[in-house]
């Protein structure tokens, strides 16, 4: 019943529902991403240096030198700088990636919903693929192999979770499809496409949204994962992950270049969890 | 059942076939290996020399077929890299990797589950705010920070554990406590919130209410249903095992498939990495079909339901 009636509930209802009574950690949370959003918004605005500007005579500085807050490398670029431009490149990618993932698994699952048969099975069949090898091998061999570009590294990230999407999406437009609401405007003649974008789609949305709250921190690790091994974002571009990665070599000398971009993506990931979290309870009609 | 089990085989085995072809494209079509093992500079008799023995110059559905026929006869090539079998290579490091992911699960699974259950029965509890809180730290991390920041502590600063190698087991400890901590995360809230879904459940009520002792009632009546979803999550952590195992190796040094995985990608070594592929990816099938069969005996509604099918 409750089910029935959150599905069909107008929009402003969602957005009243949505207002501010999140708990503290949340709001924390909700902090952090902005901050981090912002961050990337202004990178150029607020690095106090060039990322590759080096400078040898303070190679290796520790945090709070003046003039380099977070201390410089192992090239005396300075840390700061580089940590906010990862974080841009970081978050560009996996928001591209979440989106585009978004995009593909839905429409696969509203593509075999629509048409059941040979084309349903293929795609459940793709899946069944996809869950077979862990992503960061499969990933692996793809980009060994075909070298690492920003755009290569996007849609290949944009393949991760496409299976979670296109498995709601096919189950939830099933279901819809069986409901009066999509019968009755199939049957004023509208075309499909009008009515999974204008009928179905808002009406699975909440979940859909809920679903990218928990791919994109795994986006974040697993582009981070493989730049750490040296197959991700490459130098002189440089993203979280591949800052841990070289930073790894001074482990000893100067933990603070691993330090600190460890720090910015234990805390994103775990905003996102929390905000994603909650997002779930606030949205998800099917556990409440 | 036997329809049920047949289905899931059928499906296993097509899941390894496209594995097998996808390994072929994308590591046929992405680039000349005959270029990359004798480099740019090499005179032509002798790359046309290599590519006849790589039946290279074959057609690549000939290619295909030839791979598809040899694999069938459990012969995974050779390394071109120094020209041992390649399977022998994989084999020759699976052990180490075991070394690392079998305590693994026994530790994840044997922390995780019962930290879970727990925290589900002592609900709003401090304890069960400490699992919430601990298993998000726990997913959340990923694992080369984790195995770094390990390093950090008691390699570099209190020198207690080695940071890299495998000369004793004493090496094995930070990869394996690395390797541990997502997965206790995961299992944790997923026990928690299988083992809350089943507690509210009329049945419990039921058995509670006809005089049953909590501990009956847990053991014999809640824990074998939330087992269905726990099962199900344990199947998906293989996976992340080995996709752990490669990052862990590759921090600590560990000279297992992970670490042979990235050298050989590196080298561009098709026949490894094809065959690494595949023990990956039949390993990761094998082990879901193992969850697959023990729902039917986990659970005997779905043994009824399918054998309706």
């Amino acid at each position: 019943m409750t089910y029935q009636a959150i599905n069909t509930a107008p929009a402003p209802s969602l957005i009243r529902r949505f207002r501010f009574k999140a708990p503290l950690l949340v709001t924390l949370g909700l902090a952090w991403l902005a901050l981090m959003a912002l961050t990337a918004i202004c990178a150029d605005l607020v690095r106090p240096y060039e990322v590759t500007q080096m400078d040898l005579s303070a190679r290796l500085a520790a945090p709070l030198t003046p003039g380099h807050l977070l201390g410089t490398d192992d090239l005396g670029r300075d840390v700061l700088s580089r940590l906010i431009q990862s974080i841009r490149v970081s978050l560009v990618i996996a928001f591209g990636a979440t989106i585009l993932s978004a995009v593909f698994g839905t429409l696969l699952g509203f593509l075999a919903a629509q048409f059941r048969g040979t084309l349903e099975h293929l795609i459940l069949v793709l899946a069944d693929f996809q869950a077979a090898l862990p992503f960061l091998i499969l990933s692996l061999a793809v980009l060994a192999f075909f070298g690492s570009s920003m755009m290569l590294l996007i849609g290949l990230m944009g393949f991760y979770g496409w299976e979670r999407y296109a498995r709601i999406s096919r189950g939830l437009a099933i279901s819809a499809g069986a409901q009066g609401y999509a019968a009755a405007v199939v049957q004023l003649g509208a075309t499909p496409v009008r009515v999974y974008l204008r009928h179905i789609l808002p009406n699975v949305a909440s979940t859909l949204i809920v679903s990218m709250t928990l791919t994109f921190p795994e986006i974040i690790l697993m582009e981070s994962g493989l730049s750490f091994l040296g197959l991700g974002v490459q130098p002189p571009q440089s993203s979280l992950g591949n800052m841990v990665g070289f930073g790894r070599e001074y482990l000893t000398r100067a933990p603070w270049i691993m330090l600190a971009p460890s720090f910015i993506i234990m805390m994103t990931t775990l905003s996102i969890s929390l905000v994603g979290d909650w997002l779930r309870d606030k949205l998800d009609p099917t556990i409440r | 059942m036997l329809t049920y089990m047949l289905t899931r085989v059928f499906r296993a085995a097509l899941t390894i076939l496209l594995v097998m072809t996808f390994a072929f494209v994308v590591l046929r079509l992405s680039g000349d290996p005959a270029a990359i093992m004798l480099g740019p500079d090499a005179p032509t008799d002798s790359v046309d020399a290599f590519r006849a023995e790589w039946g290279l110059d074959d057609p690549i559905w000939k290619q295909y077929f030839a791979y598809l026929k040899s694999i069938a006869q459990l012969d995974f090539g050779i390394s071109m890299r120094d020209r041992s079998s390649a399977i022998m290579l994989v084999l020759e490091r699976l052990p180490a990797t075991l070394a690392l992911t079998v305590p693994t699960l026994l530790i994840q699974l044997g922390i995780g589950i019962p930290a879970g259950v727990y925290a589900a029965l002592h609900r709003q509890s401090v304890a069960d705010r400490g699992v919430i809180m601990l298993s998000i730290f726990g997913f959340t991390i990923p694992s080369f920070v984790m195995g770094l920041l390990l390093v950090l502590v008691f390699a570099v600063t209190l020198g207690w554990l080695p940071s890299g190698g495998q000369d004793s087991w004493r090496h094995a400890i930070l990869p394996i406590l690395t390797m541990s901590v997502g997965g206790i995360g995961i299992l944790a809230r997923f026990s928690r919130s299988a083992m809350i879904e089943v507690m509210g459940q009329p049945y419990i009520r039921t058995a509670m209410a006809k005089g049953l002792s909590w501990r009956d009632v847990v053991w014999k009546h809640a824990l074998p249903n939330a087992s269905v979803p726990i099962v199900t999550i344990v199947g998906f952590m293989v996976g992340s095992l080995i996709a752990g195992a490669v990052v862990v190796e590759s921090i600590f040094s560990w000279p297992g498939i992970g670490r042979l995985l990235i050298v050989s990608v590196s080298n561009r070594d098709l026949a490894v990495v094809q065959c690494l592929l595949l023990v990956i990816a039949s390993s990761m099938v094998i082990a879901n079909l193992c969850v697959d069969f023990a729902y039917g005996l986990l659970d005997p509604r779905l043994r009824a339901k399918t054998t309706a099918h």
